[in-house]
């Protein structure tokens, strides 16, 4: 049976620190608290909605990403194009979000962690609730499938 | 460390949580009344819960069950009700403006849950005397055994419901606490 929902100040306190954090490396102290307080009030709203209780980090971190997506969006003046990371090609993250709406959420969320954020494996796969390996393979499923539907 | 996320930040979520209407139950923990710690729980509608000596893991699953998963600390939605509480525990307050939210109990323990609003700041009543007034002079145990399940004690005033020979019989937050509230109402010497 999958783990109940928990009540939400046990969530917010499990996950806070952590979404804290992650915000402040995306987009800088200042604006983090901001998107901060943006990302649990859009938990709050999704909330009652939530079906069970499992990957809830994956979860939060994933609302906390779309925070930093409209915040770079926000912030790119009026027709620029997005920096492309060049030196091996990876999109830039604000490209990702659009790219991935049709992946599973897995590989979705191991997608725009691995190539929008850059971080290891390690780290995806404790997003995610899951292993190393099997974050690696979410992503590399992703791109796949990323493939198959541009071809 | 820069990192860790401030007192002041996580006050104003909670506070923005709570001003938007997202949460179903705002709760607090009152550390320091005159009868010790009470973990005081609210919804839109009014007090939900009030509990002695509480156990926040335990209350916060039993609030989520009843009221709905999106159960969270704060203490602007409190501050009415934390307010009356000091007044009253200074005895400057004899009745409770804030509205009560009983939805969740049964319809006939809501019944004598409205009967018991009625017993006057002072006064005591008896069991029996309860059940007469919601229409079944013999459920005096059954009257017991919602007094026992209040979940709002001290503003629905179970601690004024005595047994017929006088004795104070039982309450939930212990005997000793039903006397110091009836002292402090006057209605024991």
């Amino acid at each position: 049976m999958a783990a109940a929902v928990p009540p939400f100040e046990r969530f917010y306190e499990a996950h806070s620190t952590e979404v804290f954090r992650f915000l402040g490396r995306r987009v800088g102290r200042d604006r983090a608290e901001d998107a901060f307080q943006e990302t649990f009030l859009r938990a709050l709203r999704a909330y009652p909605r939530l079906e069970h209780g499992e990957h809830l980090r994956a979860w939060v971190l994933t609302i906390a990403s779309r925070i930093v997506l409209d915040d770079v969006r926000r912030r790119r003046p009026e027709g620029e194009l997005p920096e492309l990371a060049t030196e091996d090609e990876r999109p830039a993250f604000e490209e990702l979000a659009p790219l991935t709406d049709e992946l599973p959420p897995k590989e979705r969320a191991a997608v725009v962690l691995r190539y929008g954020y850059d971080l290891d494996y390690q780290e995806i796969g404790g997003a995610l609730g899951s292993s190393e390996a099997a974050a690696r393979q979410a992503a590399s499923a992703g791109v796949r499938r990323l493939r198959k539907e541009r071809q | 460390m820069t990192d860790m996320l401030s007192p002041a930040l996580d006050e104003r979520f909670r506070e923005a949580a709570a001003a938007e209407g997202l949460l179903d139950v705002a709760y607090d923990v009152l550390e320091d009344t005159p009868i010790g710690a009470l973990l005081v729980g609210v919804t839109d509608r009014g007090v939900c819960r009030i509990t002695f000596d509480p156990e926040p893991e335990r209350e916060l699953d039993l609030l989520a069950r009843l009221y709905g998963s999106r159960v969270l600390r704060a203490s602007r939605p409190v501050d009415r009700l934390r307010l009356e509480l000091d007044e009253y525990f200074e005895g400057r307050r004899r009745h409770f403006d804030v509205e009560t939210d009983v939805r969740v109990m049964p319809e006939f323990n809501r019944r004598v849950l409205a009967e018991l609003a009625r017993v006057e700041y002072g006064d005591t009543t008896t069991y029996g005397a309860l059940a007469a007034r919601v229409g079944n002079a013999r459920a005096a145990r059954a009257v017991g055994t919602v007094m026992n399940r209040n979940p709002v004690p001290i503003v629905l005033p179970c601690h004024r419901v005595v047994g017929a020979s006088g004795k104070l019989v039982g309450y939930g937050g212990g005997l000793d606490r039903k006397e110091q509230l009836l002292r402090l109402e006057g209605a024991l010497l």
